[in-house]
């Protein structure tokens, strides 16, 4: 899938994810081990997005299962269409109930589900599992079944092996531990919230408008928020979204005003704005 | 499977280094199978040791199973596969200490982390070293800290910065939280750097099992890095136990101690004005006040809110604690510390948010602050209240108001004053101490054990 760590940067670079060393060793370790890649970290900096990058720079389809409470396996994995199957029964074609029962049965019928579609098929695949954590513990039995060897056992039609292994990606915020043996299963790559520079890249590739200086401003800021002891720290997307509105409010430079008028961009909870705002000295609000 | 990587596997050495590394985290409560070991020296032969950050990162990759354990892969890291052997070239020979602080000073102004790193191996070098017989000698990053203050930089080299880009920005209001950060990260190079050549000194196995660190209560306050600063915190309780004892021990003897007079020559008329049974002065029955007046600043944060929690933790043994803190502004926060017991590692952070510590400017003021404090609360001191101000006395060179702390000493019974800096500084850059020293008794505190000691002895009873 790529040739170097550098080759790793460079491709995701040109999709728009700009990669950490870390991000990028991790990615190419992932894809020559042939591992799964269990990605945490806080909310909003970069975790779907590189799943969806990496598909992009691979040419390769995104199957993406999205977990929440409650997901099961019919969701996760593959599931009948009944009505279909009763609609077929009732139209009859005059066969014994054995040879119904085969048809319907049969692919025809069958919806598959991400992780049945990640693993059929020879093209080019990245598996993304999104925000694990989510997920109830019970589906971890499915998902290390699938991850081990990539095959999975339909009962009525036998098993289906990977012919070609899906880049995987699990994601978690991590509000709940994973298992042991899920984690055991994957490289593991926690995304933090990138240094200065790089947040500075992001922001002047995803809105191109804004010029360095301005760039370095928002990032300082949003630097020392971070340092605040806040209830929720602005993460990037927080970051790009500011810059985006700075640049609609025809902002050049930050000033007090500014700040104050579009702190709620970066921060959610109102004691958060409350207290930044008295840390930064900006009048009240 | 490429010819190269065969023979990089083969390489004794290098396997010697995985499998120590491997032991190293073990023995630091990290598991790791055999699996995982296996995906490291497939990593290994996929990275190449070229890039000793890649390498870093594809091993914590592969042997890591959650970001718990990174700070001490780090560590054990940087012993296993450290930056090189002994220092490069260039470095060593007569350390001159003014001249580094100077670079340092030029590096943290340029936030260049490289530089940084390269001032930290000569720091090591040039002021880590103890000890000339083998065995008894070593490299200390406290050493080297102590000697090389880098904490003492801010002022220095905020105003290097400002004098660059001017002050007139908003961004400019961050500047000093932004320096403290990369003093904070220089410290972190600086202890990377004393173990990896302690390790080459003692053997790296020795360190990576334990590495080298005075006990939490001698760690100088002012040197300690954020993780030390919290595992001084979780002392605070059994410390303030301790003290409690202390003090009601006093408190009885001071009190066992007076006989009255009165009541002794009263009690004698029935045995025909002899004294035969001695009366004791009863206990006063009003506990003393205390009143604590901290600087809150970043340069002394550690200091002022380990005592903080000291004493609220002592509270039981006053009639009243008053608690206020302040930069350039003061402000009560008697009413924070209550919560803080439960969250001592925000409480800093939680005064700073939630009470009025600063005007326009971020830098510690004591005249200004002392000169409110006296405005504002004149109620809260009286003849019964003992004061103890805990701060370094650095003025940032504003008057340091020293009327309002003659006033101050002659409405209170005690003026206490705690300095965290060692009394070789004071005086030194914009140390107003000598000058305080005269009106109040001053005492060096630098560690949680000479403050322990200083509360014992100098807390009313
Ligand atoms: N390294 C990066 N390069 C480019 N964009 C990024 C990067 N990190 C975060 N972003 C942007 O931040 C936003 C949030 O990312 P997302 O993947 O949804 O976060 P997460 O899944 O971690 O919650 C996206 O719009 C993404 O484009
Ligand atoms: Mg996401």
């Amino acid at each position: 899938m790529f040739t170097s760590v550098d080759d790793v940067s460079a491709r995701l670079a040109e999709t728009g994810y700009l990669a950490s060393p870390a991000v990028a060793t991790t990615v190419f370790l992932a894809a020559r081990l042939g591992k799964p890649l269990l990605v945490e970290g806080p909310a909003g900096v970069g975790k779907t997005e590189l799943a969806k990058a990496v598909a992009r720079a691979c040419d390769a389809r995104l199957v993406r299962l999205q977990c929440y409470e409650g997901v099961d396996e019919s969701r996760a994995l593959y599931e009948w269409n009944h009505a279909k199957q009763l609609l077929r029964i009732s139209a009859g074609r005059g066969e014994t109930w054995d040879e119904a029962r085969t048809d319907i049965f049969s692919e025809e019928f069958l919806l598959p589900r991400p992780l049945l579609t990640a693993i059929r098929g020879d093209d080019p695949k990245v598996l993304l599992i999104d925000e694990t954590d989510k997920a109830d513990v019970e589906i971890e039995g499915l998902l290390l079944e699938v991850l081990g060897d990539f095959q999975v056992t339909v009962p009525e039609l036998g098993t289906v092996t990977a012919t070609r292994r899906p880049f995987t990606v699990l994601t978690s915020n991590a509000t709940r531990e994973l298992s042991e043996a899920l984690r055991r299963r994957c490289l593991f790559l926690h995304i933090g919230f990138p240094d200065a520079e790089l947040e500075r890249r992001i922001v002047r590739l995803k809105v191109p408008g804004v010029d360095a200086a301005l760039a370095e401003s928002v990032v300082r800021v949003v630097g020392a928020l971070r340092a605040m002891d806040l209830r929720k720290a602005p993460s990037v997307a927080e970051t790009v979204d500011w810059a985006r509105t700075l640049l609609a409010l025809g902002a050049s430079t930050l000033d007090e005003t500014v700040v104050r008028d579009s702190l709620g961009v970066v921060l959610k909870h109102q004691d958060d704005i409350q207290k930044a705002a008295a840390k930064l000295d900006l009048d009240a609000l | 499977m490429t010819a190269d990587a065969d023979t990089d596997l083969a390489d004794t050495d290098l396997v010697t280094r995985l499998t120590g590394l491997v032991d190293a985290l073990r023995g630091h409560g990290l598991r790791i199978g055999t699996g995982e070991t296996v995906d490291a020296a497939r990593a290994v032969e996929a990275l190449g040791l070229a890039d000793r950050e890649l390498l870093r990162e594809g091993l914590a990759a592969t042997l890591l199973h959650g970001a718990g354990g990174r700070p001490v892969f780090d560590a054990v890291f940087d012993l296993y596969f450290p930056r090189g052997v002994g220092v490069p070239d260039g470095v060593g020979g007569e350390a001159d200490r003014e001249a580094l602080r100077a670079r340092l000073a030029e590096a943290l102004a340029a936030n260049d982390s490289a530089a940084l790193a390269r001032l930290a191996v000569e720091a090591v070098d040039g002021f880590g070293g103890y000890g000339d017989s083998p065995g008894s000698d070593g490299w200390s990053s406290y050493r080297t800290l102590d000697r090389l203050r880098p904490q003492t930089l801010l002022a220095r080299v905020r105003d290097e910065v400002r004098g660059r880009d001017g002050a007139g920005s908003f961004a400019d209001r961050l500047l000093e939280d932004e320096i403290r950060r990369r003093i904070e990260e220089f410290r972190r190079l600086v202890t990377a750097e004393a173990r990896r050549r302690a390790a080459e000194r003692r053997g790296r196995d020795e360190i990576a099992r334990r590495a080298l660190a005075p006990t939490a209560d001698r760690v100088d306050f002012l040197l300690a890095g954020k993780d030390r600063l919290a595992e001084l915190r979780r002392t605070v309780q059994p410390l303030a136990r301790k003290l409690a004892t202390r003090l009601a021990a006093r408190r009885r003897r001071a009190a066992r101690g007076a006989i009255d007079l009165r009541r002794t020559l009263r009690g004698s008329l029935s045995t025909g004005g002899v004294p035969v049974k001695p009366v004791l002065r009863r206990r006063r029955p009003a506990r003393p006040e205390l009143v604590l007046l901290c600087d809150v600043s970043g340069s002394v944060a550690g200091f002022s809110d380990f005592t903080m929690l000291l004493v609220q933790a002592l509270h039981d043994q006053f009639s009243k604690v008053r608690v206020f803190a302040f930069v350039n502004r003061v402000d009560e926060v008697t009413g924070l510390l209550v919560h803080g017991a439960a969250d001592p590692e925000g409480l800093n952070a939680r005064i700073r948010a939630e009470a009025r510590l600063t005007a326009w400017h971020d830098s510690s003021d004591y005249g200004a602050a002392l000169g409110e404090f006296t405005d504002r609360y004149a109620d809260a001191v009286g003849p019964r209240t003992t004061v103890f101000v805990l701060g370094d006395a650095r003025t940032n060179m504003a008057d340091p108001n020293l009327p309002a702390l003659q006033d101050l000493t002659r409405r209170a019974r005690r003026v206490h004053w705690l300095n965290p800096e060692p009394r070789t500084l004071w005086g030194t850059g914009d140390s107003a101490a000598p000058a305080y020293a005269e009106l109040v008794d001053m005492r060096e505190c630098r560690n949680a054990r000479q403050l322990d000691a200083l509360v014992g002895r100098l807390l009313p009873v």
